[in-house]
């Protein structure tokens, strides 16, 4: 295990800078989420660490040595791709084993075997360690392609989106597992997603890349309760936050400057009242909660309220603001 | 939908269907295999047999066609047959009835062999290095790689006959000409075009994402071409190979106009058995009869891959 640092780490495709002068640095043990939707440069930025891409501009160092011109294979990183990760001809326990008989880390046939069964159980893969690789289920292959990573006790872990293809159980399940595992290795990890849920449970920092650039980097609850700019609070928080102009609800006074109001459902009181400012649009029951659609002079917003109020769509309520979020003109974040 | 619907679903055919279909394909083999099965017959016909007509259907077997093409004989008066001592095997026994004697075997074993190491050897050559620049073309970023593998295939629309007069002049100049390795490398260039732009079509289909997790896994590029690539590429790899050697095996303009002697592969040879003592057609079908065999069992052996290969990885998900 060791940290990893990126300096200024630029890379280009054609005209699209798709990372742009990132900096970041992981601690030794840490799992640092990186955020984004697709094209933020998620991906690459997790082939730039693993030498399968290089960077037209920056450094990249783990464990302290400049990783300029090492071939992947000499990174000493381990990966778990989003898909097509599993070696099709051969069985699980040959996928398992492939990275502890590469000609780089040539094992003995005992410690080989001893280190896949013990990886095998941890990943709850052993009763199917002699299948073929393509006779298992989506969550077995992925188990799989997380095992063959933990084989290794590499620098660090990149993990490309393991999860995203699997049904939400199984997701949730695994995000747990993962998690374990992680802490109970100690190991490095960085985790590439664009799930909010994924990023919110297992970070211990979570970075949120925009357009190739770091837009912010903190813990989970920094990252929610303290968003930098207008971006970062968007990408969390279910409902989507509400983006309101200023004056439109009472409040406490709004700072000076402000262009937006961002406002979760815990920045929104409501109150029945029948002559209040705003109107219940419609109600999505979500059993232990409803979705809230409400309407105010022309704006829609969206919040949670508890399954019992008593509400119906069509009624007039008060909102009031509750120390919201308020960004800028140019989208950052005022100190409210 | 009823229940008389759902027996006949979308994804299996049904019964009758599927007896329809196998009947036609029965038929269509029986009707390709004809040709085949009348060179069998004609093999094990005596030559009056062969050629009487109408042709005849039932006819005693005989092994004169096989013993007429391992063998050279000269003919000898029935006095002196007559003095021989008794005949020593079928052959013999044949021959004497034509008042023929044995006196050597003919070229066809070492024509023949001639024929399996060119064939199989170009194959391989043309295997080897199709895979390689395939693999090159789809990893990596050639420049011009489309003029380039056009210029690839370009070499395989001339017709043999109209490079072959460059390549007998070339060929005598070099000293390939009538030599195992001329036609080796010969049917190599020629094969490559077809072997590169086959395999680059699989190996397209493998996803890089193997190669990468290979070599993050502590595998060089060559090591995981080698481990993770061509494990997965056997199927087009097979595919290929089986079209090589029919080409390099059936080969005939090229063949007949650069070799001559001690090169000469079969399919030039076995028209001239019939030159050696008239209208020996049996031995000519006897020739033509062992010279499918090996590829036949080449194609029965890998005949797995070749089906699957025949979709052109379109079997991959």
């Amino acid at each position: 295990m060791a940290d990893v640092t990126l300096k200024g780490v630029t890379k280009i495709f054609g005209d699209k800078r798709a990372v742009d002068s990132l900096d970041l640095s992981i601690a030794d043990g840490e799992f640092v989420v990186l955020l984004g939707p697709t094209g933020a440069g998620k991906t690459t930025t997790l082939r730039l660490i693993a030498g399968l891409e290089k960077p037209d501009a920056g450094s990249i160092s783990i464990a302290g040595r400049d990783m300029a011109g090492l071939s992947p294979a000499g990174r000493d990183v381990a990966f778990v791709f989003q898909q097509y990760s599993l070696y099709p001809h051969l069985t699980v326990y040959e996928n398992l084993a492939f990275p502890l008989r590469s000609p780089a880390r040539r094992m003995d046939g005992a410690t080989v075997d001893a280190r896949v069964r013990q990886v095998a159980r941890m990943v709850r893969i052993d009763h199917k360690l002699e299948n073929r690789a393509t006779r298992l289920s989506g969550g077995e292959m992925q188990r799989v392609a997380i095992g063959r990573a933990l084989v290794r006790r590499p620098a660090i872990y990149l993990m490309d989106e393991p999860l995203s293809s699997l049904d939400a159980k199984l997701r949730g399940e695994l995000r747990l597992e993962l998690k374990r595992i992680q802490k109970e290795l100690g190991s490095t990890l960085l985790y590439v997603t664009h799930d909010q849920i994924e990023a919110m449970t297992m970070a211990d920092r979570i970075g949120i890349l925009a357009e190739g650039r770091l837009a912010q980097i903190g813990t989970p609850k920094e990252i929610y309760t303290n968003p930098a700019n207008l971006h970062v609070a968007a990408r969390l928080g279910q409902p989507h936050i509400n983006l309101l102009p200023p004056e439109l609800l009472p409040g406490a006074p709004v700072p000076a400057g402000t262009r937006t109001i961002g406002a979760r459902t815990e920045h929104l009181e409501i109150a029945r009242s029948g002559a209040g400012n705003a109107e219940v649009d419609w109600i999505e029951h979500l059993g232990d909660q409803n979705h809230l659609h409400i309407r105010v002079g022309g704006h829609k917003l969206i919040t949670l309220a508890d399954a019992d109020l008593p509400v119906s769509p069509g009624e007039r309520i008060s909102l009031t603001l509750k120390n919201p979020l308020y960004f800028g003109q140019d989208g950052r974040r005022l100190a409210g | 939908m009823s229940s008389a619907n759902a027996a006949h679903s979308v994804v299996e055919p049904s019964t009758a269907s599927k007896r329809v279909a196998a009947t036609l394909v029965i038929l269509y083999a029986m009707i390709t295999l004809v040709p085949l099965a009348w060179i069998f017959l004609t093999s094990i016909k005596s030559p009056p047999d062969s050629i009487s007509y109408p042709p005849k259907l039932v006819f005693t077997p005989s092994l004169e066609g096989y013993c007429n093409l391992f063998t050279t004989r000269s003919r000898q008066t029935p006095e002196y047959i007559a003095a021989l001592p008794p005949a020593e095997g079928v052959c013999d026994a044949v021959s004497r009835e034509r008042n023929m004697v044995i006196v050597g075997p003919s070229n066809f074993l070492p024509r023949f062999a001639n024929s399996l190491i060119i064939a199989f050897g170009s194959t391989f050559l043309a295997v080897l290095l199709g895979t390689l620049a395939a693999y090159g073309f789809s990893r990596f970023r050639v420049p011009l790689a489309d003029d380039l593998l056009f210029f690839i295939l370009s070499t395989r629309m001339m017709p043999p006959i109209a490079v072959a007069i460059p390549i007998y002049l070339m060929y005598r100049q070099l000293g390939l000409s009538d030599t195992a390795i001329g036609m080796m490398l010969l049917y190599t260039a020629v094969n490559v075009s077809l072997a590169v732009w086959l395999l680059k079509g699989f190996i397209d289909e493998i996803p890089r994402e193997y190669e990468e997790a290979a070599m993050i896994d502590g595998y060089t590029r060559l090591q995981a071409f080698r481990k993770v690539v061509l494990p997965q590429a056997t199927t087009g790899i097979a595919a290929t190979a089986i079209f090589c050697l029919i080409f390099a095996w059936n080969e005939y303009a090229f063949a007949a106009l650069l070799t001559s002697g001690s090169a000469q592969t079969a399919p030039p040879f076995i028209p001239t058995i019939i030159g050696e003592g008239g209208q020996d057609w049996p031995a000519v079908a006897a020739g033509t009869t062992i010279f499918l065999v090996p590829i036949l069992v080449f194609t029965v052996l890998l005949r797995k891959q070749l089906l699957r290969g025949i979709t052109f990885g379109a079997v991959r998900k």
